[in-house]
């Protein structure tokens, strides 16, 4: 079936939500979704979002873009980051007034709290910056959200999967799809369309990712010849549950939690002076990893599962149900634990894509180094790469992203669709997306996807994990290469057409595994140790060299890289301390 | 350990009528449901239909009944439903709403429902580009209705749309409470007004079994009934 549209977005969590309030208000707009719109992965936010509000202690935006680019180790695009962080105030203004219900100071204000990396007077210590909603502050965003297109009538599509997008002499012309409840393929053909499909966490065995974070978004740009920024450049975060990669918010930590070994030490003290626990999590789960490697995590076997402590027994019943409740009920379902009475065993998490669909600062995609645009095709949220989280996100900077980012690309849209030519129909649009379903449909025998699930994500998490070096990253290529023809072979074992979620499944692993291939071989080129790319072979940054962003082109089998330049024209890069 | 999953079955393109399946997993007592649930999905049959995503409990895709019991299956250990090895539990759909597959139901209805309430803030007086005032007493008369995922589970759990299908449900009712509780919203007389029928606040009977099943510990029951005391003083107002 086909449908004409002004704009079409898709994916339904902050950036997407935000981006179909502003478009859906001046074009005739459809919100795409392969879930209902409130499972978005961004209700699983916790912590804060980052604005210089300055309600609890003076901030300034400045201070905050500054701690963004070093956070994101001079990778960071900085006009970009002052874009971030200006509008950041009026952002988070926004969301208050549609309805968001933030913790409260005890002058009515909006609360806030301290997280990783964000200081005052550019960096002489921490200072409270995020604002938040207990320890939900992504579920609020989402519903706040959610709640408002609801009341601007916004047209959703629910258990809609996109599959692939139409793009035809250098303009983007709409996107092929499949309706989970019919398995009918669908295309929407449009003026614009925008990619805010989120993160792709499940490339690795353990993390802090959805099932529903397969990167669909920049597998299906990156297969019609759109570049991924900056991929080699994947953030662990410090806490996940052990052995579940459940996300522990560093907003513990932000509240007075300390990360102890086994010998109860409060081990950041040596990493990082200044900031202590509090440190950019590339700094402390390289840091959590080096006490575990040197005999000093729990169990002190020196094993990859070992893990350390996050103790947050100190804080007080008042502050865990007031201000932590749901880290605290996660304790108890799945640990069995009260964090008032025991410490939380932690190790990192796969958790955040700083790299992805390179855009500019109005959600445009760009394709090349000379910043070459192709029109009607936008991108916002994890999806995207504007780049303001450089090499290494700071907390709270991703539910910004989204909205600051969510919001210019939805206006920008409404603008670009007004001249925009109609959108025209493409003769077999859908030719590329109907023979790889026909191909697992064929009821031809063949293995299911699970095994290979599981081996492209051991092979990540342990091969271009935190700690990463040439030779096993060229292992990691050739087995990702070699789980990409056994996937050729792969077949469903349903074959029907309705609520065929074997099908979309294994579509999503297709995603996963163009995915990991292009990001081990990114990681595998830059030759350096830059945020949270951790090179043993190349440990120390090198501005000389590798200041600048990777472009990387899927072509077939191939992956082609590219350079180009990163905007330094505020602060010049510097050492990198805390 | 090793339990048997018995699953409620149901495909629309080749069945009449749903009927269980037996599924043999090694699991630990501490796994989720939903990992025993992928581990069929994945290595013995990809056409058992389930809905998932976060796998802890936060966005509200895998509500089911799970031994006669609603709630997550990402929320429920295998060690709180099968205490031996070789038991047997049982999963099925969620109530009240019509079967799609296995175990995806149409939420179509219990959406509607809960725009029915109008679930967003409704406040027109202009704001000076900064946050409106809200004292953290006020901010927490309604929190614990905030953090409902919209997962059903208290909807399938009520008795109420037995006999009474037009009945909104907890959840939507909740939800009303959280916006009329909220201190900054202007559409009390609008909302209550809502509520204010046999289909909403009146046509609960204080069963609790949604708050019992809640996922979220809403004290949903609560909820409505401090729901209906405002329908009260807001009359009581009017007539004085
Ligand atoms: C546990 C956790 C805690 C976090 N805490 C914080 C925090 O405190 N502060 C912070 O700033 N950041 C935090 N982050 C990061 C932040 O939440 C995410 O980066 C952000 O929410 C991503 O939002 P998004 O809108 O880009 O994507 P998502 O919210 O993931 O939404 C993606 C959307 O795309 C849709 N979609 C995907 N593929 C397709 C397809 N093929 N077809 C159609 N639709 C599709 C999905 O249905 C979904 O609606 C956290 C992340 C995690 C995992
Ligand atoms: S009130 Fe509780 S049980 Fe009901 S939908 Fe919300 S979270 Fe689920
Ligand atoms: S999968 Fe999200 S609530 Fe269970």
């Amino acid at each position: 079936m086909i449908h004409n549209f002004d704009t079409v977005i898709v994916g339904s969590g902050g950036a997407g939500l935000y981006a179909a309030l502003e478009a859906s208000a001046r074009s005739k707009t459809a919100v795409l979704s392969k879930l209902y719109p409130i499972r978005s992965h961004t209700g699983a936010a916790q912590g804060g979002i980052s604005a210089a509000l300055g309600n609890v202690e003076e901030d300034s935006a400045q201070w905050h873009a500054f701690d963004t680019v070093k956070g994101g180790d001079y990778l960071v695009d900085q006009q970009a980051a002052m874009i971030l962080t200006e509008e950041a105030i009026q952002a988070v203004y926004d969301l208050e007034n549609r309805g968001l219900p933030f913790n409260r100071t005890p002058e009515g204000r909006i609360d806030q709290r301290r997280f990783g990396g964000h200081t005052r007077n550019f960096g002489e210590g921490p200072v409270r910056r995020a604002c938040y909603a207990a320890d939900r502050t992504g579920h609020m965003i989402l519903q706040t959200l959610y709640q408002q297109c609801i009341k601007n009538e916004v047209s959703f599509f629910d258990e809609f999967q996109v599959v692939d997008v139409i793009i035809e002499d250098g303009s983007c012309r709409g996107v092929v799809v499949v309706e989970l409840a019919t398995g009918e393929m669908h295309i929407f053909a449009a003026k614009a369309v925008l990619f805010a499909t989120g993160g792709f966490g499940r490339i690795f065995k353990i993390t802090s990712n959805a099932y529903a974070n397969t990167g669909d978004g920049p597998a299906v740009c990156a297969r019609r010849g759109i570049p991924l920024e900056d991929m080699e450049f994947y953030q662990f975060h410090p806490t996940g549950i052990m052995g579940l990669g459940i996300l522990i918010s560093e907003a513990v930590r932000g509240e007075g939690g300390i990360l102890r070994n086994r010998d109860g030490e409060r081990f950041m003290e040596r990493y990082s002076p200044t900031l202590l626990d509090l440190a950019p999590r590339d700094i402390v789960a390289r840091s959590i990893l080096t006490e575990v490697r040197a005999g000093q995590g729990i169990r002190g076997d020196r094993r990859i599962d070992d893990y350390v402590h996050l103790d947050a027994t100190h804080l007080g019943k008042e502050v865990l149900d007031a201000k932590l409740p749901d880290i605290s009920g996660f304790c108890r379902t799945y640990l069995g634990i009260d964090p008032i009475d025991a410490p939380i065993p932690v190790l990192p998490t796969a958790h955040y894509a700083m790299g992805g669909i390179p855009t500019d600062v109005h959600g445009r995609v760009v394709i090349d180094r000379e910043g070459t645009i192709i029109d009607g095709l936008y991108a916002a949220g994890e999806c995207a790469c504007v780049s303001v989280h450089g090499a290494n996100r700071l907390g709270t900077n991703s539910l910004l992203d989204l909205i600051v980012f969510g919001r210019r690309a939805g206006q920008h849209i409404a603008e670009y669709v007004k001249d925009a030519p109609a959108p025209r129909p493409v003769a077999d649009a859908d030719e590329f997306a109907r023979a790889w379903i026909d191909r697992l449909l064929d009821g031809a025998d063949g293995p299911h996807g699970g095994a290979i699930t599981d081996e492209m994500q051991v092979t990540m998490m342990e091969k271009v994990g935190i700690y990463r070096n040439k030779a096993d990253m060229s292992v990691a290529v050739d087995q990702i290469q070699e789980l990409r023809s056994r996937y050729q072979t792969v077949r469903v074992q349903d074959t029907g057409s309705r609520f065929n979620t074997d099908l979309l499944e294994l579509i999503e692993l297709g995603n996963l595994l163009d995915l990991s291939l292009v990001t081990a071989v990114s990681a595998l080129h830059r030759e350096e140790s830059r945020g949270a790319h951790s090179r043993e072979d190349f440990p120390e940054r090198d501005d000389d060299t590798w200041l600048k962003h990777t472009l990387a082109y899927l072509e077939g089998d191939e992956v082609r890289l590219d350079y180009k330049a990163v905007d330094t024209s505020i602060w010049e890069p510097k050492p990198r301390t805390y | 350990m090793n339990i048997t999953l018995n699953i409620q079955r149901y495909n629309p393109d080749t069945d009449e009528e749903s009927y269980f399946q037996q599924y043999q997993v090694d699991v630990k007592p501490t796994d989720r449901l939903l990992d025993a649930l992928m581990q069929v999905k994945r290595f013995q049959d990809g056409s058992l239909g389930f809905r998932k995503s976060c796998a802890h409990g936060v966005c509200g895709s895998d509500g089911m009944r799970i031994n006669g019991v609603d709630g997550l299956a990402c929320k429920t250990l295998i060690k709180d439903i099968a205490a031996h090895d070789g038991d047997t539990v049982t999963v099925e759909p969620l109530r009240h709403l019509p079967v799609q597959r296995d175990l995806i139901v149409d939420q179509q209805e219990f959406f509607e429902k809960y725009r029915a309430i109008k679930p967003y803030l409704i406040n027109d007086e202009p704001v000076a580009g900064k946050e409106r005032l809200q004292s953290p007493r006020e901010r927490m008369a309604f929190d614990d209705a905030t953090s409902c995922i919209l997962c059903a589970s208290c909807y399938s759990a009520c008795p109420i749309p037995v006999e009474q299908p037009d009945f909104l449900g907890p959840a939507a009712l909740a939800q009303a409470f959280r916006f009329l509780a909220d201190s900054r919203d202007r559409a009390t007389e609008q909302r209550l007004a809502i509520v204010d029928t046999e289909e909403g606040a009146w046509g609960c009977q204080n069963h609790f079994q949604c708050t019992r099943v809640c996922p979220r510990s809403i004290l949903i029951t609560k909820r409505i009934n401090e729901t209906k005391r405002m329908i009260k003083q807001s009359k009581e107002k009017e007539s004085s």
